[in-house]
Parts: structure tokens; C-alpha cells; sequence
């Protein structure tokens, strides 16, 4: 744990001045937004983290479910992932619709509009608020698995949320990236977008690791208090 | 015995059950009831404005009616410990669910012919755009409730306060089902847009949704 500290902190951090500096500083102003538009550097890269992590979430939840029986040490620590990529995929979509919020007030005159993407997006964040809540209220062995099922479920909904742009009517800006020609930005401000995208990812992953450690080392006392007394109650059997 | 007929002898079993004790339909009938009149008490229903909002009430009352009725659905199965002779019997697991999907849908579907006249006279409607097309919206949204639900109450049976956890679970990933019920069913009732393309998406939900349950449904009636 204290490696990640020691080598993730200072990159992640590394990397989120240089994306600050490049958003703030270097890119150009946005024609008709102005400063407001510099909310993307942070709204989107967000956003992505927020649509990267369910995946994380997903693919540890199938490795746990199929190595529940075979690899039961391998299972926990897929179980760990899952957990902590679920919690940090709720940090960021929170980020991604907070940082919406700000930007739509101004340039649309609303807080908040029911449109498709939206509305997708806060899909997303009830379903992982449902998904930790369901953590919380089972007990036992049982926990994980359900929390695995649960994940896959959550899981169909991540290409709702990408196709729904499409499908739907929606007051969302237009695809800005591969939505076709005309679309994409400004050259000058790609990097200030790249690096907060490489900051936000670092910063991600360093949650993730840190709170796998916690998790882990959960399990392990969980483990080894179950295994007390099983030992205690052969004591008291013999 | 066949696939078809351990669904059948499931089924056949939870109809018995029900038609001795009319537990499930007698609670939503009247639940379901108490929603729509709670509704028009909270939203004047004239008539120009009933027509925009029959169809979210309708679902909405649907939805809150079912989960009273899917949260008996799995505990009538632990009195005497039914659901572990259950989960020891060779038959596939899946087939237990999909019959108690098939039950659920057929009670939920008797609640909607009562309700259905009911919210009619109550909302005064006249489906402006082609009302046939309600035979077909009504059971792919009862199914879309009914499948989730079915599920999440057998996912959400061992735990802490299960009847609170339900709802929690069921309502996120319902949601884009429940928006394409209302949307398909106000597209009928206004006229003014067409529901096909909703209806679409209720049909597509359904599928992915009953082949993901059907295929994770062993893994929750195993977990410990």
C-alpha cells in the first residue's frame, strides 16, 4: 500500500498539474462558451473514467464468478477489484454530472435537462448506488456473488448510455468525437484534453489499487478470525 | 421429463398455491387501485391533461403494485425449506424461474384487465392513436417488470430487510424499460407520435433480460 503511495501519488499528481496548466493556460478560449467551455477538460475525461471503471467492474466480477469453485484465492481478489472499481466508478460519474451541472447552467440556462445522455449517465450512478447498497445489506459468502450478478446487470446498461445519444433526440452537444465530419476539436486544445484524460486515469487506478489493498486486507481478518474460532471451537470439542 | 414439463409442473404448482390463497392478487388488485385513485386525488385528471399522464401513472402503479407481490413470490418458497428441496432436485434451475416469471406474468397481466377498464372510466380515455397496439405494449412491459423482478426478489431473498432491498434494485435497472412503457403507451393514447420504435426497444430489453436471468438465475439460487 504505501508503494502505491510512494510511486502513484506523486505521477497521478504530476500529471493533473500539467493537465491543469494546459487547460487553463494553453488551450485556446472556446469561440461562443469562452472560459466556461475549459469545464470539458474536466467534464469529459471524467466521464470516460466514469464509463472505463464499470468495465473493470464487470470483467473482475466474471473472473470471480467463474474461479468462485476452482480458485477460490484468485475469486477474492477479483471480489477486491470489483469492489473497489465500483466505488471509484461512482466517484466519477458523481464528478462527471457535478461538472455538468456547472457547465449547463450557464450555456443552457438549466442545471438539468431529462434528455437521453443524461438521463443514461444517472442511470448508471443509481444502478452502482443499488450495487453498493446491495453490498451492504447481505451477508456472509453470499455477498460477492450476488454483487457479480448484479455487476453484469449493471454492466448492459454501460452501451445504453454510449448508443443513446444516438438513438434518442437529445439536447447533449452532438457526438464531439467520431460523431462524423464537422465534429472533433480544436488541434491546440488536444493536449490540455489528452493530459487531464492520462491525470484522471493515473488518479483512477491509484484508488483502485489503494482501496484493493484495503479490501484485501479486510478479507484477510475476515479470514483469520473465522479460522480462531473454528480452531477455538475444536478446542472446546476436544 | 422435459424442459417443458418441469416448467409446467412449476407452474402448475404456483397457480395451486395462488388460487387457494389469492394472497398475491387480492394485495395488488387493491394496491394498484389505491395508486391510481392516490394519483388522480395529486394530478387534476381533466381531460386534456389525463391523456399525457395516463400512461406514466399506469406503469408507475404497475410497477409499485408488483414489487408487493414479488417480494411473496420467492419467501412462500422458504416455509419449510421448499427452496433448498429445490435447489437439490436435478431438474434445472431455470426452469423454476421461468415458471415463476410465467405465474408472476399472469397474475400481473389479471390485475391490467381489471385496472385497465377502471383507468379508462377514472382518466375518461379514448386512445387517439391505434389503441390495438396496447394488446402488445401491455405484455411486453408486464414481462419487462416481471422478469427483473422475478429475479432481483430471488437475488434479494437471503439477505437483510429484503422487502426495502427490492425496490432499490429493481426500480435502477428498470428504468429504461419503464421509460419505453410509458413513452409506447402515451404514443397511443396522444396520437401524436408513433410508439413503434419503443416498442422496439421493450421487446429488445426483454430479450437480453430474460436470457441474462435465465442463464445467471443458478448461479444466485446457489449462492452462499
Amino acid at each position: 500500500m504505501r508503494r502505491v503511495l510512494q510511486f502513484g501519488l506523486p505521477v497521478a499528481l504530476a500529471i493533473l498539474a500539467v493537465g491543469f496548466y494546459q487547460a487553463t493556460y494553453v488551450a485556446p478560449t472556446e469561440a461562443t462558451m469562452g472560459n466556461i467551455q475549459r469545464i470539458f477538460y474536466y467534464h469529459v475525461p471524467s466521464n470516460i473514467m466514469g464509463l472505463l471503471f464499470p468495465y473493470v467492474n464487470l470483467v473482475a466480477s466474471i473472473v470471480f464468478l467463474a474461479t468462485r469453485r476452482s480458485n477460490p484465492m484468485r475469486a477474492q481478489a477479483a471480489d477486491a477489484v470489483a469492489l473497489a472499481s465500483a466505488e471509484v466508478t461512482l466517484v466519477f460519474v458523481s464528478i462527471g454530472l457535478v461538472t455538468g451541472m456547472l457547465w449547463a447552467k450557464p450555456v443552457w440556462g438549466i442545471w438539468w435537462t431529462w434528455d437521453a445522455r443524461l438521463t443514461s449517465v444517472l442511470v448508471l450512478w443509481l444502478i452502482y448506488v443499488s450495487y453498493l447498497l446491495l453490498r451492504r445489506f447481505t451477508a456472509g459468502g453470499q455477498t460477492q456473488t450476488l454483487a457479480a450478478v448484479l455487476s453484469i446487470f449493471a454492466a448492459v446498461d454501460v452501451p445504453i448510455v454510449y448508443m443513446s445519444i444516438r438513438w434518442w433526440r437529445t439536447q447533449h452537444p452532438a457526438p464531439v468525437f467520431f460523431g462524423g465530419p464537422g465534429t472533433g476539436i480544436d488541434p491546440h486544445m488536444m493536449p490540455a484534453f489528452l493530459w487531464n484524460i492520462a491525470g484522471w486515469l493515473a488518479w483512477g487506478l491509484m484508488l483502485v489499487m489503494l482501496r484493493y489493498n484495503l479490501e484485501r486486507k479486510r478479507q484477510q481478518v475476515e479470514q483469520e478470525s473465522a479460522l480462531r474460532s473454528l480452531e477455538a471451537g475444536q478446542e472446546v470439542a476436544r | 421429463m422435459s424442459y417443458a414439463r418441469i416448467v409446467w409442473a412449476h407452474l402448475q404448482k404456483d397457480l395451486r398455491l395462488e388460487w387457494r390463497s389469492k394472497d398475491a392478487i387480492n394485495g395488488m388488485l387493491f394496491f394498484s387501485l389505491l395508486v391510481v385513485v392516490l394519483f388522480s386525488f395529486a394530478f387534476d385528471p381533466t381531460m386534456a391533461v389525463s391523456r399525457q399522464i395516463a400512461g406514466g401513472i399506469l406503469w408507475v402503479a404497475l410497477l409499485f403494485a408488483s414489487t408487493t407481490a414479488l417480494n411473496q413470490t420467492w419467501t412462500r418458497e422458504l416455509r419449510h425449506q421448499v427452496l433448498d428441496a429445490q435447489r437439490m432436485a436435478p431438474s434445472p434451475a431455470s426452469a423454476l424461474f421461468l415458471a415463476k416469471v410465467l405465474a408472476n406474468f399472469l397474475f400481473v397481466t389479471m390485475i391490467q384487465v381489471v385496472l385497465g377498464p377502471l383507468f379508462i372510466i377514472f382518466y375518461n380515455l379514448h386512445a387517439l392513436g391505434q389503441g390495438w397496439l396496447m394488446a402488445l405494449v401491455l405484455p411486453l412491459g408486464t414481462l419487462a417488470l416481471v422478469v427483473n423482478g422475478t429475479f432481483f426478489a430471488a437475488l434479494s431473498l437471503r439477505t437483510r430487510n429484503r422487502e426495502m432491498l427490492l425496490p432499490l434494485i429493481l426500480f435502477p435497472v428498470s428504468i429504461p424499460a419503464l421509460l419505453a412503457m410509458v413513452q409506447s403507451t402515451t404514443g397511443i393514447l396522444t396520437g401524436e407520435f408513433d410508439p413503434g420504435l419503443w416498442m422496439r426497444m421493450l421487446a429488445g430489453y426483454d430479450i437480453i433480460f430474460l436470457t441474462l436471468c435465465l442463464l445467471l438465475f443458478e448461479t444466485i439460487l446457489n449462492a452462499e
